[in-house]
């Protein structure tokens, strides 16, 4: 099991600022190993955020997202007190959800 | 020859796989990975992932723009990119890179109450125009920005 996620969620204004940093190795696939061995992709694909079970966010990636994936983004409504939600899945299957209070 | 056991055997693996698939038996989780869209994430040419993301010659608009994503990134491993649109109907954002291996980053679905703004950090093999790709109300629009990447790190 992966590390756990940071996310923090604050109400700015009338929307609510989501930060979410990952632990994940974003392995391209490109990179050769000492031995000369193509070291095997490995990367976040799907990522969704749900604000009190409703979706606020889907993200489709790519290995071109960095090493321990930042993501930020802001929706309406949410009040101190909800709880945000992030998932994310890997192409190797494993996933990982994690939930914040907004504050 | 093929004997009454070989039909019997091949026959019942192959109804066994569909049974599981159609059952939900197989895992959540590789239904999920199906679901990511492999083939604009195999594109290679920016042209090639707005075809494959469902778009075509995408208008250029001044309605996107690039927020806190530098000029010059000194480390091509973590580059800032934060793409904001004004268009009404903001309903997916891309980020396109022209010159890494695949074209396309990463692709956000908006849904209605969420800002078409998203940033996130990529990652560049070398220096590239980047693209943002916004698709409103059904159509696409683009906007472009290059970004010199330095892999020396000394920020000459």
């Amino acid at each position: 099991m992966a590390d756990p996620m940071k996310i923090r969620a604050n109400v700015v204004g009338d929307s609510t600022e989501v930060k979410v940093l990952m632990s994940h190795e974003m392995e391209t696939g490109q990179r050769k190993d000492a031995a000369g061995k193509t070291v095997p992709a490995w990367f976040i694909q799907s990522v969704t955020a749900t604000h009190n079970g409703k979706p606020v966010l889907n993200a489709q990636w790519g290995p071109a997202i960095s090493k321990n994936p930042f993501l930020s983004f802001k929706f309406k409504g949410g009040a101190k007190g909800d709880k945000v939600q992030i998932t994310w899945v890997d192409n190797k299957g494993e996933k990982r959800s994690d939930e914040a209070v907004i504050g | 020859m093929r004997t009454r056991r070989d039909v019997l055997k091949a026959g019942g693996g192959a109804s066994l796989l569909a049974l599981l698939t159609a059952a939900g038996w197989l895992k959540p989780e590789e239904a999920a990975a199906q679901a990511w869209n492999k083939n604009a994430f195999e594109t290679k040419t920016v042209d090639e992932t707005v075809k494959a993301l469902g778009g075509s010659a995408p208008a250029q608009s001044k309605d996107i723009q690039f927020v806190s994503t530098p000029d010059i990134a000194e480390n091509g491993a973590v580059v800032p990119i934060g793409v904001a649109s004004a268009i009404p109907k903001t309903e997916a954002i891309a980020i396109l890179i022209e010159k890494n291996p695949n074209t396309l980053a990463a692709s956000f679905e908006i849904p209605p109450g969420t800002e078409p703004a998203i940033s996130t950090r990529v990652k560049m093999g070398q220096s590239s125009n980047v693209y943002a790709l916004v698709k409103a109300d059904g159509k696409f629009y683009v906007v472009s920005k290059e970004i010199k990447v330095t892999l020396g790190g000394c920020g000459g």
